[in-house]
């Protein structure tokens, strides 16, 4: 479990220059893989549609049509329009933005979560630990979507209560991991060290354990997006998530669920811009796992919201 | 073994109290009354009066305190008596055990063919490690993990029940409408069993002991087969509580899609208008069954692995 610990931590006496161009080397490696090179490709191409697509030359994606509804694609709405005439080019635009929102409010609050309590577990040990891990194993056997649903069945339909469900029942595989890592890193010597001269707890969690939890935390958050995604966007699939007209892939494709006959297209683009959404942040976790850290992921990889 | 076992059977119970009390404190601790969410339920058109919720209170235990409700809740549990759904007025009880055939018999089916399909394929890739067919099976489980399962029913509803008019779309009853809700639930877990079962069998083929095997000069098809396998299907074994938690969880939608009458339906209805005690009894159902698989795999696990029956450490 220690393993990244123990890599950047012993290893001290490495000359800036050296190390830094190694570190540029191993970067331009994960480049050269294809799988990650796409994923990177599709996260960039997510984060520009998502933060630009207020000021891209896009129709209001909530401005109702009804003389122009269900279009088939043409020159002037290149993927059509949906049942209010809405046009889909731009809801799948502004779709990534709120994924994209949807994903980092929620890895904020499950990463806070698992910080907390994985550090204060992993450093304090003892009965803390066996209390907030007995809190963790129970929470492990259980679906997260299931978790998640409960969670958002308790506060009611909507967008912010489902990240807060979300958010709430996502630290938990994480805790176990930055506990493990906290916990390797305690060990080493120079947290000894540290003490000797003086450290308090405090600085020596802030100065000496948080740069080792960084590279699984990077590796954690990139795999995890994917899951979030996914999961998030079957919740406002099931209605209890973003409602209309919030354009949201997980709601739209609830909302065109009538016209599967009709329009299949309707569902099958926010289903693909899903796809393509969690495939790039997958290649891009996969690359970034073999680059940062190959020991400290848990094994058989994240238990799925889906 | 046996001790064991006792173990983890004494512990189950303070589990399942752990999980219904806290899911519990969430639904009671909710921002809204429940009273006046069942009257506006039943009756949307007006809001209810101050007096009408007070009396909707007393009528459904409400005004009791919330420790003294969770300790009637939980000595009802234990009788067979979960409450009533606040929206239907059906007992709790009978709702779940009459759904818990469906999902079973989709979940089934869906593991069932993800292990059919991953079990082959995961061992082929790892012997041919490198080859096409190994390349073409990574490509596939990175496509089936990041496909999302109600995307991919409804891809499969318009090719083959409206395109091609090959298999009926929705509904439950007869062996052809398990097939696309099957498939759609299997497709996850499919791609997450075979990349763990190739993971794990290349592992296993890298050992000494399989190199003393082929030096033997064994066929190479009795030490993949006798030699390898069994221990490279323990992490796929360990991995059922993982994979049960993908299916129950995909259930629930892949069910509210194809119409099929399971758990997944009941609770997706029962989040949408916060009836709360189908809610609470479906998550200590759930926990239940999900607690007592995991002890299941567990207890599998130590059967095919005589080494773990030794290490006294691991719980």
């Amino acid at each position: 479990m220690a393993f990244g610990a123990q890599r950047s931590g012993g290893r001290v006496p490495v000359t800036s220059v050296a190390g830094g161009s190694r570190s540029r080397l191993r970067w331009i490696a994960l480049l050269r893989e294809p799988g990650t090179a796409l994923g990177l490709f599709l996260v960039v191409s997510l984060l520009l549609a998502g933060v630009l697509a207020p000021w891209l030359p896009l129709d209001d994606p909530t401005e109702i049509d009804l003389p122009d509804r269900l279009l088939p694609p043409s020159t002037e709405h290149i993927l059509g329009t949906d049942h209010l005439g809405r046009d889909t080019f731009s809801r799948v635009i502004h779709g990534a933005r709120m994924t994209l929102l949807a994903a980092a409010v929620t890895l904020a609050l499950s990463m806070t979560i698992a910080l907390t309590v994985g550090m204060l577990s992993g450093y304090h040990g003892g009965w803390l630990d066996s209390a907030l891990m007995g809190v963790v194993d129970l929470l492990l056997a259980f679906p997260s979507l299931i978790l998640a649903l409960a969670v958002a069945g308790a506060l009611g339909p909507g967008l912010f209560n489902v990240l807060l469900a979300a958010g709430a029942v996502w630290w938990v595989g994480h805790a176990r991991i930055i506990r493990g890592v906290t916990l390797g890193a305690r060990q080493m010597e120079y947290v000894t060290a540290a003490r000797g001269a003086g450290a308090g707890n405090l600085r020596i969690i802030l100065r000496h354990i948080a740069p080792n939890i960084l590279g699984p935390i990077i590796v954690i958050a990139s795999l995890d997006v994917g899951w979030i995604i996914l999961g998030i966007a079957g919740l406002s699939f099931l209605g209890l998530g973003a409602q209309p007209p919030t354009p949201e892939w997980g709601a739209m494709l609830n909302d065109a669920r009538p016209h599967l006959q009709t329009a299949p297209r309707l569902l099958l683009l926010p289903g693909a811009a899903i796809f393509l959404a969690v495939l790039g942040f997958n290649l891009l976790g996969d690359g970034l796992r073999d680059l940062l850290d190959p020991r400290t992921v848990r094994p058989g990889g994240s238990p799925a919201l889906l | 073994m046996g001790a064991y076992l006792i173990r983890r059977l004494v512990t189950l119970p303070l589990l399942l109290l752990g999980i219904s009390a806290a899911s519990f404190a969430l639904l009671n601790l909710a921002p809204g009354d429940p009273a006046e969410i069942v009257l506006r339920q039943r009756n949307p058109a007006q809001l209810p009066s101050q007096a009408e919720v007070s009396a909707m209170r007393i009528e459904l235990g409400l005004d009791a305190p919330l420790p003294v409700q969770y300790v009637l809740w939980v000595s009802q549990a234990l009788a067979g008596d979960m409450g009533r759904s606040y929206v239907t007025e059906q007992p709790v009880a009978g709702q779940l055990a009459s759904r818990t055939v469906p999902t079973a018999l989709l979940t089934a089916a869906a593991l069932a063919l993800a292990l059919l399909v991953a079990v082959p394929v995961g061992i082929l890739s790892a012997r041919r490690r490198g080859g096409p067919v190994d390349a073409i099976a990574r490509l596939a489980a990175l496509v089936g993990a990041a496909v999302p399962s109600y995307a991919l029913a409804y891809g499969l509803i318009i090719l083959f029940a409206v395109k091609l008019s090959w298999l009926p779309a929705l509904g439950y009853g007869s062996a052809a409408q398990v097939v696309l809700p099957a498939f759609a639930l299997s497709l996850a877990p499919m791609a997450q069993l075979m990349r763990l079962i190739r993971a794990s069998m290349l592992e296993t083929l890298g050992q000494d002991y399989i190199r003393t095997a082929r030096a033997k000069g064994l066929a190479e098809q009795t030490v993949a087969f006798r030699h390898a396998l069994r221990n490279a299907m323990l992490p796929a074994i360990g991995a059922t509580g993982v994979n049960l938690g993908y299916l129950l969880s995909g259930a629930v939608i892949v069910e509210t899609i194809f119409t099929w009458p399971g758990l997944g339906q009941l609770m997706v209805g029962a989040a949408l208008t916060r009836d709360y005690p189908v809610v609470q009894g479906f998550v200590t159902y759930i926990a239940v069954v999900v607690l007592l698989v995991n002890l299941a795999a567990d207890v599998a696990l130590r059967i095919a692995d005589p080494r773990l029956r030794f290490s006294r450490d691991r719980m």
